[in-house]
Formats: structure tokens, C-alpha cells, sequence
């Protein structure tokens, strides 16, 4: 189990840069997502980690150890391709035992850590089996396993569950999490699914356009994010863009066009009084209240135990309310409200592209 | 169409092709197999003449020492070539099919007769040589099996680089990543996995390089001397030098006997149609 430290890592092709320099330290035994949409540089940075790529600046420090040199075989990494890239001419077994058989190890350990992997990929009996006669979910685990099985000091993920329907996708999610809780190991997990980063990572980095935006663990994202981006790509949002009135004691008050009282809630960093800023409200904070503003519905989605409910504001704004499906019944003109503590005024997000 | 009217149709678009086959393929076939069997001493005389013979035997022998080489030798340059293919973009990807490519439009008499110009005794390789300093006399590298071998593997390079190419641009890239990763050198991922992923390639190239080489004359012919006589150039003799034809029969019988041999052998191993595909 080691640390990781990005330090001024940095990646170009030419005059096109997919990584700005970027310092990130990932602790001991965590689940650390890389999360963003593509083109982000996740996978640039994911791959920079297992050394298939080279930085064109900074070190990486793994265990305290500078490894920005070192080829990928020598660097104990275990990676999990997001094609599986399982070795189709040998069975389950020789593709587990392979990282293993290349450390030549003596034949009794490989064969007592191959039963291991395979049992803790619940692959137990699968051994014999070719790569073509699995299942997308089978062919996974056993890339699980063959990325486990050499202890790595890194378990690297880039993206193992996209090609994996949802249902089995949500499986193996909290599969993986429970593995991770029951033998934590220090991962980086890319994908660009939020909701498979929040449920797995213990913290998260969000990236955007060669940067990273925001790292944090799933609650400070979605309750503090730094700009209008990490809200949006984090969670559900209601965005409504104006400009900042004031700024006090950490609350800013936003004006918004067309709309006769002004927005109250948290202020971000980076504001600034007569700046363009948005005020944040999550839909599951978006109520009725009498005696609040005036709205009327215009769509309801059922959500099962939840309503999803479009609601449109005077001036041409609509907000999204998430509420328990009592709370909409009767009539189609309501008054709604909210906790100016759970608004959040956002800065526009730095760097649009 | 009906269905009778359609394959009526189907069968009429291989005429043509089924004519050609007969007239130029099967009947000088039979017509061979015929002559073979029909030398004045007796129906097996030529045979036993072609088989029987110690200098005969030595140059079966020859024909085939030289296809083994030139395919070792093509395979062994064909496939890090091949696998540069894979890996280029662009530019230079197109730059070095055309260099794999353009010989094969180019007739194998003209780039023979290259050869000799090159390899000749004053020629530009052993001025090269001379000069800086790496042999003391020039080199023999004509009419002698250097010769052969040099033209031989020039001429079939292509049709060893492509099959090759073809298995390689099929194996997923990641995989060979994923072998690095996972704690294997460059040599032991290539024996474990990029080579028994693309065998097939390999064996296709093998054969189609080894059987093309057996049969070769013109390149062996002219870069080659007595030494390094080959089955074609021996049936050429029998029949401008000797005018017997039942002996060449014979011996152009034997070469097709080997060669369906080898394919035979082959197909044990990778599908005959698979030699179709190269070109694609």
C-alpha cells in the first residue's frame, strides 16, 4: 500500500496540451476517482501513472519513490483495461497467473494466490475456461483478478464498467467497494459515470479540459463545489445565472434577471460583488412552501417513491424539484421555497470550452 | 428471377472462368501428367531417371535448402516490418507500404537484373565494402547462393510482410500493454503473446513464401550458378538444352507433388482459403 504524488505533471502533443501541470496526493489505501467528461485527461493521467505514457513535465512519487522513469513493468501496478484486454489464447487461469508466472514465482505459490484471486473474483471453478466462453461481467472479474493478484502497490481502473449493462453495473460497483473496504489498497478509478464515483471513491477529482477542477470527497462535492462545472457534472442542478448584489460573513445575494426577489445563499470562493455568478439549488431542496414564490408545473415525472417536477417561474426560469410523491398533489399552480442555506452562489466555471 | 432462372444465372457467370480453368489449367495438367509417363524406355523410366539420379537428388535437395532459407530469412524481416506497420501513422504509414508494395509492380526480371548491377564484383555493395574498410577483397555475391538469396527474399519480401501485417493490426494493442504492466519484458511479451496471436499470420506467410520460392526461375536463374542450380532451372535445361520433354514432365510433376505436399501439411495448420485474404 502506497502514497501517490502528481507533482507539476504535465502532458503535451505539440502545441495541444492534454494535461496543464497538476500536483495530486492520493493517501495510503484510497479510492480515489478520477472523474470527467472525455477529453478531460483522465485516462492521460491514469496512464502517465502506469508509465505507458510520458509526461512531458513533473515526477510521480509512489511510496516516496520517484518512479516518472521507470518502465511500466517495473512499477507493481495493477491495471484493469476498460476493454478487459484479457489474453484471448489462454484460459482464465493462465491470464491470472500470467503477472506471476513472469516474476517466477515458485509453482506452489502461483497455483495458492491463482486460487485466491479467483476466489475472491468469485471465479472459483472458472480456471479452465477460454476468455471467449465468459460473460461481460466474468471477463471483468477475471481483469480484476489478474490485476490483484500481483499485490500491486496501485490498483489502476480505467473505466472497467462501461461496457457492462447497468444492472450488473451497479453489482459490481458495491463488489468492488466491498473488496476495497475489506482489503483497502491505494486505487485510481477513472470513469466518467458521477454516479459510480460517488458510490465507490472515497474522494474524487474532478477534472475538466486538462485540469483538475475540484478533489473531494462525494459529500464536499456536492455540497460545496467550486463553480457552476463541478455542479452541474456533479449530482442534479438548478442553475440560475445573474449577478452578485453583495457579499458578507460567506452569503452573497444574487440578482437575477426577471426575477422580483433577489437570491440568497452560501458564497463560494472566487466571487465578487457585480460579478456574474449562479446561484446552486439542488432539485431535492426545492419545496412547496406558502407563501414563497409563485410557479406553476408544467411536467411531472414519477420516479417511483420520488416526483421529479418541472416547475416554471415567473420571467421564463425553471428550476427541477425532486420531492417524496406527496408533496406535489392538487393543482398545477403552487408556491415553492427553499433554505438559503442549501443554495450555494457558484462562480461561472473558469474555463469554458 | 425465379429460383431455377438464378442459379442458371449463377452458372453462367462462371463459364468463362471455368473455360480458362479447363483450357489453360487441366488440360496441360493431364497433358503433363501424360508426357511424364511416356519416355521411349518405358512409362516409369523418367522417374526413376529424375528420382534415381544422385545430381538430381542434390539439386531436389538444393531447391529445397534455398525456399527453407529465403523463407527464414523473409519471416525474419517480414515481421518486425510488419509490425512497424502496425504502429506507424500517416505519412509514414503509407511511405512504407509503398516501399513493400512498389516491387511488386515492378516486373521481377527488371529488379533480377538490378540485383546483378548492384551485387557485381565492382558493383556499388562491394565498392561500399572495399572502401570502408570492412572486407579486404570484394565479395562473390553472384552466381553463388548469396546471390539467390538476396534476390529471392527482395522478390517474395511482400507477400511475407502482408499476411504477417494482416494477423498483427488484429491483435488489440492494449494486450501487449497489459503483458508490460503486468511485470513482462519486450522479449517475453512478443513469445507469449504477440507471436502466438498472429501465428497463423506467420504460417500463412511461411507457406505462401515457401511455396512461391520453390517454384522460382527467373531470379535464381540469373543470380545463381551451377552450384546453386534449382528444380525449375533443371526442368528449363531438360527441355531447351536436352529436348527431353518426358523428363522435364516428370520433374515439374514432382515439384507440384511437393508443393501439394506442403500445402497439405499447412492446411493442418491454417486455413488454405486464409491465403485470400491477404490483401485485404
Amino acid at each position: 500500500m502506497s502514497d501517490v504524488r502528481f507533482a507539476g505533471i504535465s502532458k503535451a502533443y505539440g502545441e495541444v496540451r492534454a494535461l496543464h501541470p497538476l500536483d495530486l496526493d492520493i493517501r495510503p489505501g484510497e479510492f480515489l476517482t478520477l472523474l470527467g467528461p472525455s477529453g478531460s485527461g483522465k485516462t492521460t493521467l491514469l496512464n502517465i501513472c502506469a508509465g505507458y505514457l510520458a509526461p512531458s513535465g513533473g515526477r510521480l512519487l509512489v511510496g516516496g519513490r520517484d518512479v516518472t522513469r521507470l518502465p511500466p513493468r517495473q512499477r507493481n501496478m495493477g491495471m484493469v483495461f476498460q476493454n478487459y484486454a484479457l489474453f484471448p489464447h489462454m484460459t482464465v487461469a493462465e491470464n491470472v497467473a500470467y503477472g506471476l508466472k513472469v516474476r517466477r514465482l515458485p509453482k506452489r505459490e502461483i497455483a495458492r494466490r491463482l486460487d485466491e484471486a479467483l476466489h475472491m473474483t468469485r471465479l472459483d471453478g472458472y480456471g479452465g475456461r477460454a476468455i471467449r466462453e465468459l460473460s461481460g461481467g466474468q471477463q471483468q472479474r477475471v481483469a480484476l483478478a489478474r490485476a490483484i493478484v500481483i499485490q500491486p502497490d496501485i490498483l489502476l481502473m480505467d473505466e472497467p464498467l462501461g461496457a457492462l449493462d447497468r444492472q450488473l453495473r451497479k453489482d459490481v460497483q458495491l463488489e468492488i467497494r466491498r473488496m476495497h473496504a475489506a482489503r483497502p489498497r491505494t486505487t485510481i478509478y477513472v470513469t466518467h459515470d458521477q454516479e459510480e464515483a460517488l458510490v465507490m471513491s472515497d474522494r474524487i477529482a474532478v477534472m475538466r479540459a486538462g485540469r483538475i477542477v475540484q478533489v473531494g470527497t462525494s459529500v464536499e462535492l456536492y455540497e460545496h463545489p467550486v463553480d457552476t462545472f463541478i455542479a452541474r457534472f456533479v449530482g442534479e442542478s438548478n442553475l440560475l445565472s445573474g449577478t452578485v448584489a453583495s457579499i458578507a460573513n460567506g452569503r452573497a445575494a444574487l440578482v437575477v434577471d426577471r426575477l422580483t426577489v433577489p437570491l440568497e445563499g452560501r458564497a463560494a470562493e472566487g466571487l465578487r460583488a457585480g460579478g456574474q455568478a449562479s446561484a446552486l439549488l439542488r432539485p431535492e431542496t426545492v419545496r412547496a412552501q406558502a407563501g414563497g414564490l409563485e410557479a406553476r408545473i408544467v411536467e411531472r415525472v414519477y420516479l417511483g417513491e420520488l416526483v421529479a417536477v418541472r416547475l416554471a417561474l415567473a420571467g421564463g426560469h425553471e428550476l427541477w424539484s425532486r420531492r417524496l410523491a406527496g408533496e406535489w398533489v392538487g393543482g398545477d399552480t403552487v408556491e415553492i421555497g427553499w433554505d438559503a442555506d442549501a443554495v450555494s452562489i457558484l462562480p461561472s466555471a473558469s474555463f469554458e470550452d | 428471377m425465379n429460383p431455377a432462372g438464378g442459379r442458371l444465372g449463377t452458372v453462367a457467370l462462371l463459364v468463362p472462368a471455368a473455360l480458362i480453368a479447363v483450357l489453360v489449367f487441366v488440360v496441360p495438367l493431364a497433358r503433363l501428367l501424360g508426357i511424364s509417363f511416356s519416355a521411349p524406355a518405358g512409362p516409369f523410366d523418367a522417374y526413376t531417371h529424375v528420382l534415381g539420379d544422385d545430381i538430381y537428388r542434390q539439386v531436389f535437395g538444393n531447391t529445397l535448402l534455398v525456399a527453407f532459407a529465403v523463407t527464414t530469412i523473409a519471416l525474419l524481416i517480414a515481421f518486425p516490418v510488419a509490425f512497424a506497420l502496425t504502429r506507424l501513422r500517416g505519412g509514414w504509414r503509407t511511405l512504407v507500404f509503398a516501399c513493400v508494395l512498389l516491387p511488386l509492380w515492378i516486373s521481377v526480371l527488371v529488379r533480377t537484373f538490378s540485383w546483378m548491377l548492384v551485387l557485381e564484383r565492382n558493383g556499388p555493395v562491394n565498392r561500399l565494402l572495399v572502401s570502408s574498410g570492412l572486407v579486404d577483397a570484394p565479395l562473390s555475391l553472384l552466381f553463388n547462393h548469396a546471390g539467390v538469396l538476396i534476390g529471392m527474399v527482395h522478390v517474395l519480401l511482400p507477400y511475407s510482410v502482408l499476411p504477417i501485417y494482416a494477423a498483427l493490426v488484429r491483435v488489440d494493442p492494449s494486450l501487449l500493454r497489459a503483458s508490460e504492466g503486468l511485470g513482462a519484458t519486450a522479449v517475453t511479451t512478443f513469445l507469449r503473446v504477440l507471436l502466438p496471436l498472429s501465428s497463423r499470420g506467420v504460417a500463412t506467410a511461411a507457406t505462401f513464401t515457401f511455396l512461391l520460392s520453390l517454384g522460382f526461375f527467373v531470379t535464381p536463374a540469373l543470380l545463381g550458378g551451377a552450384s546453386s542450380m534449382t528444380l525449375s532451372m533443371l526442368i528449363d535445361s531438360f527441355v531447351s538444352d536436352r529436348l527431353d520433354w518426358p523428363l522435364a514432365a516428370a520433374a515439374s510433376v514432382v515439384l507440384l507433388a511437393a508443393a501439394l505436399a506442403i500445402v497439405a501439411v499447412a492446411s493442418r495448420f491454417i486455413r488454405v482459403s486464409n491465403l485470400a485474404r491477404v490483401h485485404r
